[in-house]
């Protein structure tokens, strides 16, 4: 099956039922007992600082780990799973200065998932996507670093445009289905990436569908740049994206009012992963599979979702629960919406029709 | 009349520099907190979008650009609203749209060199996901009939919508020209417009149609009252015919009822070009307006400048003004004191609601930035004030702080520490930020080398939790004792008292927010750190206490087991040389001191170490040293001008357990019960080990058996003491006083209980220990306190206190928390057992709890209030099952 078939599957798959995308990496990863030496492989092993944590660079030194992981979600009945390159951006990677391999990883992140799920198609015939994640990085657009000049940013949308574009040439080359601009919790930052990924689509010549997702800090319902959900989704609007979602920062509880203000005004496909609850006392999250069932089942029988998944603290466990709970239940009806001029600063403002 | 702008969208104009001299002026002269008051005044008027504009000769216009819409996102009273970010030059424009995160309109594009570069900008436009306003212009210039106007617009509608660019984003200017010029040619100007406007609207679905609406009245500048009435009239005809946006002056709409009938109607034949003579006649009338009142722009929005100077302050803080924060601060500086009372009055004030409103959800992150700017504005104005009342009195300022911050290892989030940096910076510490990544040897490193007053860590993701405990057991390691702050979303309270704090003795502090950052520092920077250390110490230990109840899961023996499990000890007990109480009224100090462990008292100065190797330590020696010789010079005062005195009492009575209880009787013919002890047992499953509860080392009947107990205080005057150096500013001395007197009063329990051993009680009559082994407890009986793991319920000192009459023996007395007073005291329970030790009770089941609230005459309530600490289950959720 190739991508176009694929994502006309999907597309009609979409219609039908609710879609399940995979749950968290960071913490699985954390969890084999990986060590510095894993981490380097034998390419980096003269590398000038640690790298243990760069769990991007798994990709390139320990792609059997990967594929494990991915191929544990896919057991759990995931129909989509994400790529491990949530900081394989330049910027993300200079951190362990390993900027110049940041193409590489994103190329090999994406061939490893796809190569998983082209596996698991031969097993059962059941097509699976590869969804490309775009993360954030540690430069934000909207906020100042220094109290003293207010005006001042640590990277130019330039800068952060530039290095999402390389991101999304690797991605693309290793054969990633959509590209998912995950964690926005600054919208100029997610700006700047889907100017990348379209500068990217423009290089290749090959388009992929975009998925948003946003999130939202607190219970105050704003991103960490401030803006309401119908601001945020005002402001990405004009990507005309596969999906739009909610993901991380909150669990299932406090996400939910907000997923159902975003439910409301999308007038496409909605997504949402929330974190397995708020992080507790000792950094770990309560909601277990079967709580988290109980939650994404609510939610389907609200009308609120298209597509569910996991962010933080979730595991193969819950994305088994959240495919039991959505199963045989209509996917979220997506509404039309009068046409009218959406404008947003951090409150949405919609000009009369 | 229904409201005439209930679908239209005001954009605000007066940010722009060729529409506003004013702003333009504050623009050349990089008065941007100015230009952003402008800004505000435009959004407090009611601007629904706000127009910017850095377009003049002396302005470098991306620049201006950039920096004014990344201060305007630090304004989230401000950025609330759409930007229209407005050009002639498509650099400009793009150096803007670079800089928003919201959904933005450009103004503007247009056909003028031709198609090609039109859709390029669109699509570039459309890219960073924006509106668009397209202006009536083409390759042969600017439309001014109407039929140019339609088919301009029109010729650009269908490209920019063939091209995939969404109709309800595109905003036409038909162009809005000076009328009343006397020329003859721009007589029907304004009818073009409305008629143009008129037709985009009916014949291009969804398009809306915009204009710089004080152009018209260009020929009247300097004339405010006839320019309104002329923007009145125009908007009311241009609104009609379907105009759906305009820039305006959003502080000064007049409404075209409000216009003076004879004004409105000369006007009106102006706009309308119905007389050949309207402008003429506009003009006769023009100069009666000359020189009127202008409006008073935002006069209401101004009201808070009639609050007191207190209010005023607060409501700058909140609000993020600082227009008016230096006047307001100096007079605030006129109405107190000292400079400083203004930081600690009023500004601190502001800043707790900030703090609280933050905390609350109802402000968020920019705006409390903001409110730290504002407050960081007063603070600089008066440092000067505060230097100089320095030099003229020799009474220090506020001594600021200096405090190391990094992101640990591993981790690459510092949005929240940049924010607590910031917060901190303005309440005027120093602050070194190590970025993110920072290896623990460079955290440590740069506090000594800085001579830090403080090290905080921030992490995000779970793994820097790990990596706090171990730049913790570094600062241990490497004998450091400054405090701790641990910060960041994955933290917590307990995580910091459970796995951070146990590895570094020096004060580990959990700082919830940015909020709570700037009281947690003074604190620990005051004269009072001390005790909020102590408080810190408390809390933390509570926290142990519940999680090790919370999340121990292990089962625990059934309370018959537990107590099958009870130790067997065999009973010669030895009879005390007196039955009853004694009380040692003004117990001779110079014996208490050479009792002294000194260890604790270095650790009550966050000087780690154990005395006397502290001294010689690389580290830390030199100040153990100094500390140590004041200690003793003050010691000797304090001893030889008896500024505290130690007061203690002890007591033995004849004693039999019963169950877990132990009964105290009057006399030897142990008949009379006249009180009685409850202890508690350990429930948890220590294989081949006894079970102990306190009782256990407590002969049953039959067996002559005795128990003592004791309180006693170096306490008493202590605070006294110590205020009379407070009074004197001398708080080093003050608090001097108070870690000796504790030290004292734990001396004054060692030296008793010695005494107990060899005389008192006498079971012990030949032992000789150094005060060091004392210190290790290497001697035999225990003397455990109530409160304390052996005895966790502190109830018990209320029994201890009534049998010892301790009010009068001792002059002590309890809170209704059960704290002793004065501070610096000590009691507890004697035994006398040869293998008598020292346990934890750990956690306990339900039905213990109510087997001990049925022996101590307590509703279950009761006993697991007082029990809270040490229950294995959760109150609540056993009540629901």
């Amino acid at each position: 099956m190739n991508r176009n078939e694929r994502l006309a599957h999907f597309a009609a798959e979409r219609a039908k039922r609710i879609l399940v995308l995979d749950g968290a990496w960071g913490v699985h990863l954390q969890g084999r007992g990986l060590e510095e030496a894993d981490y380097r492989g034998a390419r980096f092993i003269g590398h000038n600082r640690p790298l243990k944590g760069n769990h991007d660079i798994l990709c390139l030194t320990r792609p059997d780990v990967v594929a494990e992981v991915h191929a544990a979600y896919l057991d759990a009945g995931a129909d989509i799973t994400s790529t491990n390159t949530f900081s394989g951006t330049a910027i993300s990677q200079a951190d362990y200065d390993t900027q110049s391999v940041a193409r590489e990883i994103n190329a090999a992140a994406a061939r490893i998932a796809r190569e998983t799920c082209d596996r698991y198609e031969v097993q059962d015939g059941k097509p699976r996507l590869v969804a490309g994640a775009v993360g954030p990085t540690n430069k934000t657009l909207s906020l100042s670093p220094d109290v003293n000049d207010p005006a001042r940013r640590d990277a130019t949308f330039e800068d952060l445009a530039r290095a999402y574009a390389d991101q999304a040439l690797g991605l693309i080359e290793g054969g990633a289905d959509i590209m998912l601009i995950e964690t926005v919790f600054d919208t100029l930052t997610a700006k700047a990436a889907l100017f990348g990924l379209w500068d990217a689509f423009d290089q290749t010549g090959e388009e992929r569908p975009l998925w948003i997702s946003g999130t939202i800090t607190d219970r105050s319902g704003r991103t960490l740049s401030g803006q309401t959900v119908e601001a945020f989704w005002n402001s990405v609007r004009h990507a005309n994206p596969w999906a739009v979602g909610l993901n991380c920062a909150l669990g299932p509880t406090e996400m939910r009012p907000f997923l159902a203000d975003l439910a409301r005004v999308a007038d496409c496909p909605v997504s949402a992963y929330p974190n397995a609850g708020l992080p507790n006392a000792m950094g770990g999250y309560d909601e277990t599979p079967c709580s988290m069932e109980t939650h994404y089942a609510e939610w389907a029988r609200a009308g609120l979702v298209n597509i569910v998944g996991g962010c933080c603290g979730t595991t193969p466990e819950h994305v088994a629960h959240m495919k039991r709970a959505v199963e045989g239940v209509a996917p979220r009806t997506i509404p039309a919406h009068e046409t009218k001029l959406r404008l947003s600063g951090l409150e949405p403002f919609n000009a009369a029709a | 009349m229904t409201n005439l702008f209930a679908n239209f969208v005001i954009v605000g104009e007066r940010t722009n520099v060729t529409g506003s001299a004013k702003f333009r002026k504050l623009i050349e002269a990089d008065d941007y907190s100015g230009a952003l008051a402008v800004a505000r005044q435009q959004v407090e008027a009611g601007a629904n979008v706000l127009d910017v504009n850095m377009d003049a000769a002396l302005i470098d216009g991306p620049k201006a650009m950039t920096r004014f819409l990344n201060l305007i996102a630090g304004e989230p009273d401000i950025a609330r609203i759409p930007i229209m970010v407005d050009s002639s030059k498509w650099e400009v424009i793009e150096a803007g749209l670079r800089c928003v995160q919201g959904k933005a309109i450009v103004n503007s594009i247009s056909l003028k060199e031709g198609e090609d570069i039109f859709l390029a900008h669109a699509r570039k436009v459309r890219r960073y996901g924006a509106a668009v306003v397209v202006m009536a212009f083409d390759e042969n210039g600017q439309a001014d009939s109407e039929n140019r106007k339609v088919e301009i617009c029109t010729r650009a509608y269908d490209l920019l919508t063939a091209n995939g660019f969404p109709p309800e984003d595109i905003v036409f200017d038909p162009n809005i020209f000076a009328v009343a010029t006397g020329i003859e040619e721009h007589a029907d100007y304004a009818n073009a417009f409305f008629n143009a406007a008129r037709r985009i609207r009916r014949d291009l679905p969804h398009a809306h149609v915009s204009g710089g609406v004080s152009n018209v009245s260009f020929s009247f500048r300097g004339n405010e009252r006839v320019r309104e009435a002329m923007h009145a009239v125009f908007l009311k005809h241009a609104i009609a015919a379907g105009m759906d946006m305009g820039i305006v002056n959003a502080g000064s709409l007049t409404l075209y009822d409000d216009v003076e009938p004879d004004l409105r109607a000369r006007v009106e034949d102006v706009l309308l070009n119905r007389r050949a003579d309207a402008t003429e006649r506009l003009l006769e009338v023009a100069d009666r307006y000359k020189g009127g009142d202008k409006k008073k722009d935002a006069a209401k929005d101004l009201a808070w400048r009639e609050l007191p100077v207190s209010e005023r302050l607060a409501h700058a803080l909140v609000h993020g003004i600082n227009t008016h924060i230096v006047e307001d601060t100096e007079a605030a500086r006129l109405e107190t004191a000292r400079p400083l009372h203004v930081i600690e009055g009023p500004l601190m004030d502001g800043m707790t609601v900030v703090g609280d409103l933050f905390g609350a959800g109802k402000m968020f992150l920019p705006q409390v930035v903001k409110s730290a700017r504002v407050m960081k504005q007063a603070v600089a104005h008066l440092i000067p004030f505060m230097e100089e009342e320095k030099q003229r009195t020799g009474m220090a300022g506020r001594s600021n702080g200096k405090i190391v911050m990094a992101t640990v290892k591993g981790d690459v989030h510092d949005i929240g520490k940049n924010i607590v940096g910031v917060v901190l910076q303005c309440n005027g510490y120093d602050i070194i930020d190590l970025g993110v990544m920072a290896p623990c040897d460079a955290i440590l490193d740069a506090a000594i080398k800085e001579n830090a007053d403080a090290i905080g860590l921030s992490g995000l993701i779970t793994p820097s939790l790990d990596e706090m405990c171990y730049v913790a057991s570094e600062m241990q390691r490497r004998g450091m004792t400054l405090p701790l702050l641990i910060g960041g979303a994955t933290t917590s309270r307990t995580h910091t008292a459970v796995k951070i704090a146990p590895n570094y003795k020096g004060a580990t502090i959990y700082v919830t927010d940015a909020s709570r950052a700037v009281p947690v520092v003074q604190k620990l920077l005051s004269s009072d750190a001390e005790s909020f250390v102590k408080d810190v110490r408390a809390d933390q230990d509570v926290a142990r206490q519940q999680f090790l109840a919370g999340q121990d899961k292990r089962p625990r023996l059934p309370l018959q087991a537990a107590r099958a499990r009870a130790p067997r000890l065999d009973f010669a007990p030895a009879r005390p040389s007196f039955l009853g109480v004694r009380a040692f009224r003004d117990f001779p100090l110079r014996e208490l001191a050479s009792y002294i462990d000194w260890t604790p008292f270095f650790a009550s100065w966050d000087l780690t170490g154990r005395y006397p190797a502290i001294l010689s330590d690389d580290i830390v020696g030199e100040a153990a040293r100094g500390l140590f010789k004041d200690a003793e010079a003050m010691l000797d005062r304090m001893v030889a001008e008896k500024w505290v005195a130690a007061h203690g009492v002890v007591g033995f009575w004849p004693a039999n357990r019963d169950g877990d209880d132990i009964v105290l009787y009057a006399d030897e013919t142990r008949s009379e019960e006249i009180a009685r002890l409850h202890t508690l047992r350990q429930q948890m499953d220590k294989q081949a080990k006894p079970n102990f509860a306190l009782a256990d080392f407590v002969a049953p009947p039959g067996v002559a058996d005795y128990v003592g107990a004791f309180a006693v205080t170096a306490g008493a005057h202590e605070d006294e003491a110590a205020e009379r150096f407070k009074r004197v500013n001398d708080d080093y001395s003050a608090i001097m006083v108070k870690a000796l007197a504790d030290r004292l009063a734990e001396a004054f329990a060692e030296c008793l209980h010695a005494k107990v051993r060899r005389e008192l009680w006498g079971y012990a009559p030949d032992e000789t220990l150094s005060n060091q082994a004392l210190i290790t407890e290497r001697y035999q009986g225990t003397r455990p306190a109530p409160g304390y793991p052996a005895q966790p319920a502190h109830t018990e000192k209320r029994t201890l206190f009534t049998l010892l009459d301790a009010p009068r023996n001792a002059g002590m007395d309890l809170t209704e928390s059960l704290a002793m007073t004065p501070p610096a005291s000590v009691s507890g329970v004697y035994f006398s057992h040869p293998q008598a030790e020292y346990f934890g009770v750990g956690r306990i089941e339900r039905y213990q709890v109510d087997d001990y609230a049925r022996r101590k005459g307590w509703s279950r309530a009761e006993a697991e209030r007082w029990l809270a600490p040490i229950l294995a289950y959760d109150p609540a959720r056993a009540d629901a099952a």
